[in-house]
């Protein structure tokens, strides 16, 4: 297995903002593995901090396992594309009937859940899981740009053309996500893969960031702090409370300081050599 | 709720809560809001609510509708807002309540579900709630407008919508003290250690869910209930204070020239030599070492890996540059 520890820095930082009493939000990163992993829980008492907890220490476990039982990579890139989405798709139903099944025996956990975004990034691409509105930005140069579209009533609302993004600050609805993990027997992540570049930072935030910061102050600050990335999660964090801080704000920030082009076994290489031919 | 106040020349008429997913606004008498006025068309506007939302939509009127003297087609209803037809004007009320400790909670993300088998199977989850009757539950129930229809999520979900947020409060609070829950970090720790979970047994779980639905009918009133009026005061700084930091250069190539302090943060220094930032705060301006080997120095001591508030004329050394922070007054 490759080691992205030296390709890839992480920060992370989270806090129960200056309103609640609890932080149901629960982030956790494994540089070695190129993997960040954040949910923001939901449900009564301390039940929404049990569905984020239970989310990203199962998705972490599942993956690591996976990973290590793959061994090096095999097959073209589409094909190993296809193993990281399965990969995730796999560790994200794991936690999900996980958290169903506690919710379901356990009368104080009745009806947890929790939104969940996962990035794993594996050979020059960040492969990411969404469920509900936890985000994932790209700051790529000058551009930031939001990956991932919330499952949330507002989203659905913006798609259809009922309301613009700007209206959208504006709405009493922000908190109505459409999918969550933990809440049904199964849940479908949404799973994308994009190409990365050197250089890039990407950003996975809970909805108390992106409620409270503008997206203009979001891309200053990963610009001007791109250089001290455990400052910049800080400040993230730091922003949303300075502005009201009426979530929980959760942010990780993943930096790509080197490409990672996966090194094929001696199978893989193989493998694509007759495919080549054979085509 | 929201309602709408129609008034003629500043005499108020009467009053219309927005019960319905659909409230509509003309001339003849089926509308829900009737004006008998030949300026006002037939069917001549509708309002759609969902949840806290409503929407104004023109619906193709002989001489349009004015939302605060624009004339609009859709419109997406704020608070106070000022519906114009012919001479009437209807004021939108959204009636918010003003944000109380007990109702933050309603705030919480909640998940809106679609009903496992159609929404054949939601309504007794709105009928084991009487106190739900005016709850979006049930007025999503009513039939959509086919024409919005497809314009806005589908209403049966709203049927289902389940608030995980309240179900600790929906608890018999003896079930509560009766089994204290346990501490997360255990529970996330048993459900790590516990072996892959068996395949839940699917023709169960629905049914067990809805029943939640229904037990969480209180659920479904805390939906109801407006959110707190207090919106997030999203990015913007808490008041306009009086002052404006400035840097001022006193050294160097650029001396004498100002900086004003406007962004939320601006950087100073040199890019992978010596970089600071200066933060904006509501409680005054703050110096961070970002990148180099060398921190910055306010007036003569270096700075450590954390922030310093900066105070009026307060010099700073970086990058082998002086320069001066002072405050003047915020033009």
């Amino acid at each position: 297995m490759v080691d992205l520890s030296r390709s890839l820095e992480i920060a992370a930082a989270t806090h129960t903002g200056m309103v609640r009493s609890h932080n149901e939000d629960t982030i956790g990163s494994d540089p070695g593995i190129g993997l960040a992993v954040l949910a923001d829980g939901m449900g009564g008492y301390n039940a929404g901090e049990v569905a984020s907890g239970i989310a990203v220490a199962l998705v972490t476990k599942q993956t690591r396992e996976l990973l290590s039982r793959l061994g090096a990579a095999q097959g073209d890139l589409s094909e190993r594309q296809s193993i990281a989405a399965d990969i995730l798709n796999d560790a994200i139903a794991h936690a999900n009937s996980s958290i169903f099944q506690a919710a379901n025996s356990q009368p104080q956990y009745s009806g947890m859940g929790t939104t969940l975004v996962v990035a794993l990034l594996s050979d020059n691409h960040i492969n990411v899981a969404h469920v509900g509105d936890s985000r994932l930005y790209r700051l790529r140069g000058e551009e930031l740009v939001q990956l991932t579209r919330d499952h949330s009533l507002l989203q659905e609302q913006i798609d259809s053309g009922m309301i613009t993004k700007e209206m959208a600050r504006g709405s009493q609805n922000k908190n109505l996500v459409t999918r969550a993990v933990g809440i049904e027997p199964a849940v479908e992540p949404e799973i994308n893969s994009f190409e990365v570049r050197e250089g890039d930072t990407y950003l996975l935030c809970s909805d108390g960031l992106n409620d409270m910061v503008e997206d203009d102050d979001i891309h200053l600050t990963l610009t001007s702090l791109q250089a001290n990335l455990p400052l910049a999660a800080n400040q993230l964090v730091q922003m949303a409370n300075d502005n009201g801080g009426r979530d929980n704000v959760s942010v990780i920030l993943v930096q790509v300081r080197k490409p990672f082009p996966a090194s094929p076994g001696l199978l893989g290489r193989l493998k694509n050599w007759f495919g080549k031919n054979g085509d | 709720m929201a309602k709408l106040i129609l008034s003629l020349d500043g005499m108020v008429l009467r009053e219309f809560p927005l019960s319905k997913e659909r409230t509509t606004i003309g001339r003849k008498p089926h509308n829900d809001v009737v004006i008998d006025n030949l300026a006002v068309s037939g069917e001549h506007a509708m309002i759609m609510t969902i949840l806290n939302d409503s929407f104004l939509e023109d619906l193709g009127s002989t001489n349009g509708t004015l939302v605060n003297g624009q004339p609009i087609k859709k419109h997406f209803l704020q608070n106070n807002d000022v519906i114009e037809l012919g001479k009437y004007k209807i004021k939108y009320h959204s009636e918010v309540v003003v944000a109380q400790p007990a109702q933050q909670d309603f705030e919480k993300t909640m998940v809106l579900r679609a009903p496992p088998l159609g929404a054949a199977a939601a309504p007794p989850a709105a009928a084991n709630a009487p106190t739900a009757a005016a709850t979006p539950a049930s007025v999503a129930s009513a039939p959509a407008p086919k024409s919005l229809r497809d314009t806005v999520v589908d209403p049966a979900q709203a049927d289902s919508l389940v608030s995980t947020d309240v179900g600790g409060q929906a608890q018999p609070a003896s079930a509560l003290e009766s089994q204290p829950a346990a501490q997360p970090q255990a529970a996330v720790a048993a459900a790590v250690a516990a072996p892959p979970a068996p395949k839940p047994a699917p023709a169960v779980a629905p049914s067990t869910v809805m029943a939640t639905a229904a037990a969480l009918a209180g659920g479904s009133a805390a939906v109801a209930m407006p959110a707190p009026a207090v919106q997030a005061p999203v990015a913007a700084p808490a008041a306009t204070p009086a002052t404006v930091g400035v840097i001022q250069i006193l050294s160097g190539p650029s001396a004498g020239k100002e900086l004003p302090l406007i962004k939320p943060l601006t950087t100073l220094g040199k890019p992978g030599v010596q970089v600071a930032v200066i933060a904006r705060r509501p409680q005054g301006y703050f110096i961070t070492h970002v990148e180099g080997s060398h921190f910055p120095v306010v007036n003569g001591r270096r700075l450590d890996a954390q922030a310093q508030a900066l105070s009026d004329h307060d010099v700073i050394e970086l990058a082998g540059v002086k320069m001066e922070f002072f405050l003047k007054p915020n033009a």
